[in-house]
């Protein structure tokens, strides 16, 4: 260990100790709050991966529609927040389609790097097209809660915290019931499989991709919302840092791996607020393109990977 | 009941079928054997909706279906057991089963049915819940057999069940497909194991380069000195 490291090493040890117990346990709930939003991004990423090798980068803006519908149906037409919600996901799995047929669709056959630069493209277009027709400009999201926080045993802990736990635990249940136990979540499993064997079994699997980017947008554009009110406002590039973050997390957990998405997510959150915690807030963004490079050297099929995982 | 004209199939560039004609009836097992390579896989694709007859006609039930999508030919009732199995190996071994029954919606029909394909593969029962990834060669024959007849055809593909598999599986999977056949089920085997596959069926079709060379009787081309030399190993 050279000197630097040494500075380094007691520097964080000397960052623990100065933060409590309480407090610690406080952090934890904010870094799986704010995972579970990288977690909601991710699933869309992996799943889509997962059924046509495809790393959708528009998801990114996906979720950046999803929260400037969910501010413009809470501010300007007065919706609540669930009616809000549910709008942004029924909205987004409509653009995610969309996307899908538009873009997507005739290059099923090409090359990866083909659809890559496409999925850039279209991220571009979305990203610019809102510009255009309401500019750059941030808004603010309106304040759910007056009193922001609640002591349970001692800890306080945001409300927002809570919310977005809670909406992200619900949305999250609700896509493993859809994949595990419905005929069109087993037809998702089947054609991303094996394709040709799920059209023997009647599966009409352009049908089956779509209903995949209708699922991952809705929880794209859920993460939009839920967003939008940790950090009360949205603008046109909000997607841009939170993709790439979900999409490392896609890639932590094992790409294509739902439950890796799931844990990838939420793993990062923590870390990145643990980060922030000990103060070096600076390096918060920076963590988890660091974990991308770790995993991408020491563990590249991710956490729930098997080591023969294709790479992009 | 299948009757397939003068068809011409092609991978890009490359002819694998050269105006292939045969045809199936009602209640028979009809096996076309064949090389490696001969086409007999791309035949089985291009009757199931996998690949697309650039030429010729392929009437099923007297009704045209060359060209048409696989969903509307299961629907019509023709199942495909693929080469190679293709199994759904993420999926659990009931879980394949349901999705052999994925476009029907006679909810007491499919329960008969599966009851009926575990009663024909008790090792798919003791299995029900396991991945079927997990699942050993023969086995994962008997779930991707068991996942076509949920589908209730009336005509199945066999694509080289024997593949493979130990002397007594491929025993065990004969004598199933005769079970099939006698419940009513008309079947078309592909096989490369033409000694397993002429003894079981009641007309036989031999596929070279894409083009039928041979046609006839099972016992006929049992004795054939050409099918001897060339597919029986001289017996
Ligand atoms: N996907 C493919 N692309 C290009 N050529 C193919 C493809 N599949 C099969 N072929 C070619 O078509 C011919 C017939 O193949 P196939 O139907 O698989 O034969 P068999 O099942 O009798 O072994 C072979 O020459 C094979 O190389
Ligand atoms: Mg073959």
């Amino acid at each position: 260990m050279g000197a630097s490291e040494f500075a380094l090493f007691f520097s964080v040890k000397e960052a623990v100790k100065g933060v409590k117990v309480m407090e610690w346990i406080q952090q934890l709930i904010n870094g799986v709050s704010l995972g579970s939003i990288y977690a909601l991004i991710a699933l869309g990423y992996t799943m889509v991966y997962g059924i046509i090798k495809l790393i959708n980068f528009a998801h990114g803006d996906v979720f950046m529609i999803g929260g400037f519908i969910g501010f413009y149906a809470m501010v300007r037409w007065d919706m609540g927040f669930i009616p809000a919600l549910l709008l942004a996901m029924i909205l987004c799995a409509v653009f995610g389609v969309i996307i899908e047929r538009v873009a997507y669709k005739r290059l099923r056959n090409s090359t990866r790097i083909a659809a890559l630069i496409t999925a850039i493209g279209v991220s571009l277009l979305i990203e610019y097209t809102v510009v255009f027709f309401r500019g750059a400009q941030p808004e603010g999201y309106p304040d759910l809660f007056v009193e922001k926080n609640i002591t349970i045993l001692g800890v306080q802990i945001s409300k927002t915290s809570i919310l977005i736990l809670a909406v992200s635990i619900v949305l999250m249940l609700l896509l493993q019931f859809i994949v595990q136990k419905t005929k069109i979540g087993k037809a998702m499993r089947a054609v991303s499989h094996d394709a040709d064997a799920a059209r023997l079994m009647g599966i009409n699997v352009d049908n089956t991709i779509s209903a995949t980017f209708a699922i991952g947008s809705a929880l794209a554009g859920a993460a939009g919302v839920i967003f939008g009110v940790y950090y009360t406002k949205v603008d046109p590039f909000m997607g841009i840092i939170p993709g790439l973050k979900a999409f490392v997390a896609a890639v932590l957990g094992g790409i294509g791996i739902i439950p890796g998405a799931m844990v990838g997510g939420m793993l990062l959150g923590v870390v990145e607020t643990f980060v922030s915690a000990l103060g070096f807030s600076l390096w918060r963004d920076a963590a988890a393109f660091i974990i991308l490079i770790l995993i991408l050297i020491f563990r590249p099929e991710g956490i729930f990977g098997k080591n023969t995982r294709e790479k992009v | 009941m299948l009757k397939v004209d003068d068809i011409d199939v092609y991978y890009g560039n490359i002819q694998a079928l050269k105006g292939l004609s045969l045809e199936v009836n009602e209640g028979e097992i009809v096996t076309l054997i064949g090389a490696n390579g001969a086409g007999k896989s791309t035949l089985l694709q291009t009757l199931s909706g996998l690949q697309k007859p650039k030429r010729g006609s392929v009437e099923y039930l007297g009704e045209s279906i060359a060209g048409k999508a696989a969903q509307s030919i299961v629907k019509a009732g023709i199942s495909h057991v693929p080469e190679g199995r293709r199994v759904f190996a993420n999926l659990s071994v009931e879980e394949n089963l349901d999705l052999g029954a994925y476009l029907r919606k006679d909810k007491e029909g499919i329960a008969k049915d599966l009851a009926h394909v575990y009663e024909l593969f008790p090792r798919l029962l003791e299995r029900k819940k396991q991945q079927s990834g997990t699942l050993s060669g023969g086995e994962q024959q008997m779930l991707a057999m068991g996942r076509a007849i949920m589908a209730k055809p009336k005509l199945l593909l066999l694509d080289e069940p024997s593949m493979g598999l130990a002397p007594l599986m491929v025993q065990n999977i004969f004598t199933i497909i005769e079970t099939i056949n006698k419940e009513g089920t008309t079947i078309l085997l592909v096989e490369q194991n033409a000694h397993m596959a002429l003894s079981v069926a009641n007309r036989a079709y031999v596929l070279e380069t894409g083009k039928i060379v041979l046609a006839g009787t099972a016992k006929e081309l049992q004795e054939s000195d050409e099918v001897r030399a060339a597919y029986l190993g001289g017996l």
